[in-house]
């Protein structure tokens, strides 16, 4: 046997010591069993635990320590070989896991502390972001009360309350020691403080608006922080400690006139008034970026819910005012129609009162010239005659001219003959011309209608009264009368520059001209002509009747048709000219298509022998034609009578100056054969006059005949008289009165 | 008999019938267009207005025995015999015409019946009226007599 190198413990003499390392060494590898076990236990539990693999290898670090410490607990006695190498191996292993365990946490460990600093990190920014949910909160807090302060401010349109509302709850959001406002004077050049929050009537504090902060602040739509010392923020007294951070914004003040339709109001009057907060002394709070943008929105809103009222007031006194015309308005108007109606009634009976005397006088007088006179009483009983003859001209005229004033004249107006109205006039004022040696022309332009729609009683009184004047105050010489067509370039009346007739497809406007180698008149006294009352001689003549209403009358006359008259003269002794231009219609152009007519015209007679006119005479009743036919041959007619429509138009030739067609046919083959004839004879000359011979004249057949060219339609029975004037008229006037 | 009786029991003659409506003033205005380049005038006219009218209602009594009455037609004719009568005078013919153009617009075929027995028997009453008229005319004319037929009692 070897020597065995192990010592052989005494058991004696290091009991006590062996046994507490024996207990020791029992407890630890205790410790080192349980260790593992916490840990796997934990970690199972633990859902996040990135370094299996290192626990792992920790535990088998643990439990080969602990293994080697349990084995120590029998080399403590003595052992045998097996536990010797048991023990070797153990400690051998532990040793190589001891050592890479080791080398590994050089690895982890710095990863578990940067873990650690993370953490830190993360709650510092979690304590960051639940500093900034409060200030979010706040500024969400601020504005709700921005819009509570908005409704409040716009809730209501006065001002003072606007003002009012928007200090208080501003002061009272923003927790402000003061808030004021300063308006500008009516000059302009002040500012005066208007309201504060907390003086209730202020004093009235001005400050120049020229200061440079003012300037400052009026120059940008932010808020500017101002010092505490400056003149509009000096409202409390001082004698604190520290006076708190002031912040002045500007209001703009805008007009009604700011405001464009579609267009956002311009601040160009530069009208604002100055908003003035203070925070509380002696707190350490600052302004806020979120309450000075709680401020600037605030004045914007105060900018607009002031305009909103200054606009509410002016629509609202505007409309007073209105009502106030309107009531105004109303009454006049009731006092004028009172009065014209006064004046009306007073009219008609004045003029019934005053014509019944005049005409007793008129005719008393003319029947006492009748009777036997001696020469003076006959002059008497003339001058009487004349006097009462110009007075009664007098009172027409005045009655006539105030029913024009007052516009409650209107034209009468209806289709005439204008050619046969100019004839007339001339025929009327040739006597007297011709008693005055004058001698008196006239002449129609070839393109003058002869027919018009107009007033034909009125503008005979005009031209009566034109070519009157004309004659008398004309001593010798001569009178033309010239009427033509106006034609925009001839206008003008040098006193109506404003005057262009613009004839149209449905009227023309009649240009009369009236030239005398009268009087003249003097160039300055033109104007005066017109007007009412005013008569033009010094040097009257003898005959100078006629009250100076006549051509005041005609002027009236002729503007409302829509015309104008003015008179030249190049002097006294030069003669006179009279030129009316009046609007008239062409006939034909209305809806009326009856068939034009002929008004009696003085001097119309009737052929009585109208031997060889040939005519044509169609009816498909053999007794009506025979009847017809007798009835033309009677009167001397070369009569063809044929019985249908293809044979009368064949047999009409521009020889036949009449064709009579009688209606009571079958379908509308009259109306046919009317057609065809104008087909067959394009040229005026040569076409027959086209009548028709009808049972029934009511409008539907007067319409169809007019509508396809009829020159005519006649009413049966015919009686011998009746087709007598029938062809009278034809031949005499291409037409036929009904 | 004397020609002064004849000429006067012409002329109550003319007068009754224009009284009683027979003829109106379209009658007198025919004697009117009477003169020497046309001396038969009346005659004549009235001698076509017989013929007319026969052929007329001729067409209008076979047009009413039709099964299927054209009013059309009937309408047509009927015109017709209005205008004859109304270009000669006979009042009572026309007036009959208007009432059976009536019953033709409503389509009335009995009606029509009974308007065709009133124009033809008003026809034969002025046939037979208008011919006595002309005879006693020739009579007078051929004792030397002539009538003056410018006045008429209307």
């Amino acid at each position: 046997m070897e020597a065995c190198n192990c010592i052989e413990p005494q058991w004696p003499a290091d009991e006590l010591l062996m046994k507490y390392q024996y207990i020791s060494d029992f407890f630890i590898a205790l410790a080192y069993f349980s260790i593992p076990l916490e840990l796997i236990y934990f970690v199972k539990k633990s859902a996040v635990f990135p370094y299996r693999w290192v626990l792992v290898q920790f535990g088998a670090f643990i439990v080969l320590c602990g293994a080697t410490h349990l084995i120590n607990l029998w080399t403590f006695t003595m052992h045998s070989r097996t536990v010797a190498v048991v023990m070797t191996t153990a400690k051998i292993m532990t040793a190589v896991v001891s050592c890479a365990t080791a080398l590994m946490l050089v690895h982890i460990i710095p990863d578990l502390l940067s873990v650690k600093t993370r953490e830190l990190f993360l709650k510092n920014k979690a304590a960051a972001l639940d500093r900034e949910m409060g200030l979010i909160r706040t500024q969400e807090e601020t504005g709700r009360h921005v819009r509570m302060l908005t409704h409040e401010i716009r809730s209501t349109l006065d001002r003072h309350t606007i003002l009012k509302t928007t200090l208080v709850e501003l002061g009272r959001t923003l927790s402000l020691e003061e808030c004021a406002l300063w308006m500008p004077t009516r000059t302009g050049l002040e500012l005066q403080l208007s309201y504060t929050l907390h003086h209730q009537n202020p004093v009235g504090f001005t400050v120049p608006i020229n200061l440079p902060m003012i300037n400052q602040v009026f120059s940008t739509n932010r808020a500017v922080k101002i010092s505490p010392s400056s003149p509009v923020a000096r409202l409390r007294p001082s004698g604190k400690y520290m006076p708190g951070e002031v912040v002045a914004v500007r209001v703009p003040l805008l007009h009604l006139s700011n405001f464009q339709i579609n267009a956002w109001p311009e601040l160009s009057t530069k009208r604002y008034a100055l908003m003035v907060l203070m925070l509380p002394s002696d707190s350490a709070r600052q302004w806020h970026v979120h309450e000075l943008e709680l401020v600037e929105v605030v004045a914007d809103q105060v900018a607009v819910a002031l305009s909103h009222a200054a606009i509410l007031e002016e629509s609202m006194r505007a409309r007073d005012l209105l009502m106030q015309q309107n009531v105004a308005l109303d009454l006049a108007r009731r006092e004028a129609e009172t009065a014209v109606r006064a004046r009306n009634d007073f009219l008609a009976v004045m003029n019934h009162e005053m014509r019944t005397p005049m005409h007793a006088i008129i005719a008393l007088s003319s029947l006492l010239q009748e009777t036997e006179l001696t020469p003076e009483q006959r002059l008497m009983v003339e001058t009487i005659l004349k006097s009462s003859n110009l007075l009664a001209a007098l009172i027409n005229d005045v009655l006539d001219l105030s029913k024009l004033e007052d516009g409650s004249l209107q034209l009468d107006m209806g289709p005439f003959n204008l050619h046969a109205l100019l004839t007339e006039a001339l025929n009327l004022i040739k006597p007297i011309a011709c008693v005055k040696k004058l001698s008196i022309t006239l002449s129609l332009s070839s393109d003058l209608p002869e027919y018009a729609i107009g007033d034909e009683k009125r503008l005979m009184q005009v031209l009566l009264n034109v070519v009157g004047n004309a004659v008398k105050f004309s001593k010798e010489g001569s009178i033309s009368i010239s009427a033509f067509v106006a034609k925009s370039e001839y206008l003008r009346d040098p006193q109506a520059p404003d005057f262009f007739p613009v004839p149209s497809d449905n009227h023309f406007y009649l240009r009369v001209q009236v030239k005398d180698t009268g009087l003249g008149i003097n160039p300055q006294d033109i104007p005066k002509l017109f007007t009412k009352f005013a008569q033009n001689q010094p040097l009257a003549t003898k005959n100078s009747s006629g009250s100076g209403l006549g051509l005041a009358i005609c002027k009236r006359f002729v503007n409302l048709m829509e015309g104008q008259i003015w008179i030249e003269s190049e002097g006294l002794g030069k003669g006179t000219t009279a030129i009316f231009i009046v609007k008239l219609g062409f006939p034909g152009h209305s809806n009326d298509s009856r068939l034009p007519f002929v008004p009696r015209v003085p001097g119309n007679h009737i052929l009585t022998n109208f031997s060889g006119l040939k005519v044509v005479v169609m009816d498909d009743n053999s007794v009506g034609l025979m009847v017809t036919k007798g009835l033309l041959m009677h009167l001397g007619c070369d009569v063809l009578a044929v019985g249908s429509a293809d044979e009368c138009v064949r047999v009409v030739t521009p020889e036949h100056k009449v064709v009579f067609l009688d209606t009571s046919m079958p379908g509308s083959d009259t109306y046919k054969v009317a057609v065809r004839l104008h087909e067959k004879f394009s040229k005026r000359l040569d076409r027959p006059f086209i009548v028709a011979l009808t049972g029934n004249t009511d409008r539907m057949v007067k319409e169809n005949c007019s509508r396809v060219g009829m020159d005519g339609v006649v009413l049966k029975p015919i009686s011998v008289d009746k087709m007598r004037s029938v062809l009278s008229e034809l031949i005499e006037h291409g037409f036929l009165v009904e | 008999m004397e020609v002064n009786q004849m000429q006067r029991s012409f002329l109550e003659y003319t007068a009754a019938l224009f009284r009683e409506g027979f003829l109106d003033s379209q009658f007198s205005q025919l004697h009117q267009l009477q003169d020497e380049s046309n001396p038969e005038f009346v005659v004549e006219v009235v001698s076509l207005f017989f013929e007319d009218s026969e052929r007329l209602i001729n067409d209008l009594s076979s047009a009413l025995d039709q099964p299927n009455v054209d009013f059309k037609k009937i309408d047509a004719h009927v015109h017709q015999l209005k205008g004859s009568s109304s270009s000669i005078g006979a009042q009572r013919v026309k007036d009959s015409c208007i009432s059976f153009r009536n019953s033709c617009e409503a389509q009335n075929t009995e009606g029509c019946l009974k308007c065709l027995q009133q124009v033809k028997q008003e026809y034969l009453l002025i046939k037979n009226k208008l011919e006595a008229l002309f005879q006693l005319e020739k009579r007078i004319v051929a004792a030397g007599g002539s009538i003056n037929m410018v006045e008429w009692i209307n």
